[in-house]
């Protein structure tokens, strides 16, 4: 079980955080710990790029949410990337498809973003 | 390996028990995915079965108190897989009030719900002095 996390800046004041492999119980700390630092930081527009995780559980759900709630009180914005259909198909059957931008595309995400 | 069971082999049960962390969860997860996958499940279904037998792992652990280990038990059973997740704490894990902030309240909400929207039936068994049975099903299409 593993769990890649890479932090780039992107245009503008946005940054992109990429994401590979399982997020659940045990690897989602790690994922909150990158957003969170952003966030400290004063970054609050985002794309997730979830083009690379295979699985993603509640946790791994409640750690983006958390994320998004956390921008949007500064104004700010989380988009996702998301292309794998199991990983849409939990978006879909919980409703979050309605408070995340998903989109296909890095280039869409960050295009939404502004 | 990959021959469709035959009748008198669906009575097979698959029993394993991972110690109450969650750096266990994913080994419980993978093998729950094995056994559906012998039992010739879709991908998708497999992929299904994974993460609620995961979510039930999960709250396991994160609200079972006094449980050091879980216990997981898969059976061919009535056409499909019928798997219990059985915990030793003794405040159950289906029990959903307690303090919490808002976003752990919509995470652990969301546990339930997935479990309930990804298999066909699921239900509790709740013994204060033996811990929690939490029995899912998923149906079999052939």
């Amino acid at each position: 079980m593993d769990i890649k996390v890479n932090v780039r800046e992107a245009q503008g004041d946005c940054y992109v955080v990429d994401l590979g492999g399982e997020i659940d119980v045990y690897t989602s700390p790690k994922v909150k710990d990158a957003i969170s630092e952003l966030i400290d930081r004063g970054v609050y527009h985002l794309v997730i790029n979830l083009e690379k995780v295979r699985y993603i559980d509640s946790t791994g759900l409640g750690v983006l949410i958390g994320g998004l709630k956390r921008v949007r009180e500064h104004g700010g914005s989380v988009n996702l990337v998301c292309t794998n259909a199991q990983i849409r198909k939990i978006f879909d059957i919980t409703g979050l498809v309605k408070i995340f931008g998903i989109f296909e595309s890095e280039d869409a995400a960050m295009k939404a973003l502004v | 390996m990959n021959q469709p069971l035959a009748r008198e082999d669906r009575d097979d049960v698959v029993e394993i028990r991972i110690p109450c962390k969650a750096e266990w969860v994913a080994l419980a997860r993978l093998s729950v995915a094995a056994v559906a996958s012998r039992l010739q499940f879709s991908i998708d279904e497999i992929e299904d079965i994974k993460l609620a037998v995961a979510e039930a792992c999960t709250s396991v652990i994160q609200n079972a108190k006094g449980s050091t280990s879980i216990e997981i038990r898969c059976e061919a059973a009535n056409g499909g897989l019928r798997v219990n997740v059985h915990d030793f704490g003794y405040d159950a894990h289906a029990e959903p009030i307690r303090a919490r902030d808002i976003e752990e309240e919509r995470v652990g909400g969301l546990g339930v719900f997935l479990i309930r929207s990804l298999m066909d039936d699921v239900s509790y068994d709740m013994h204060p002095e033996r811990g929690t049975d939490l029995v899912m099903f998923k149906r079999l299409l052939v």
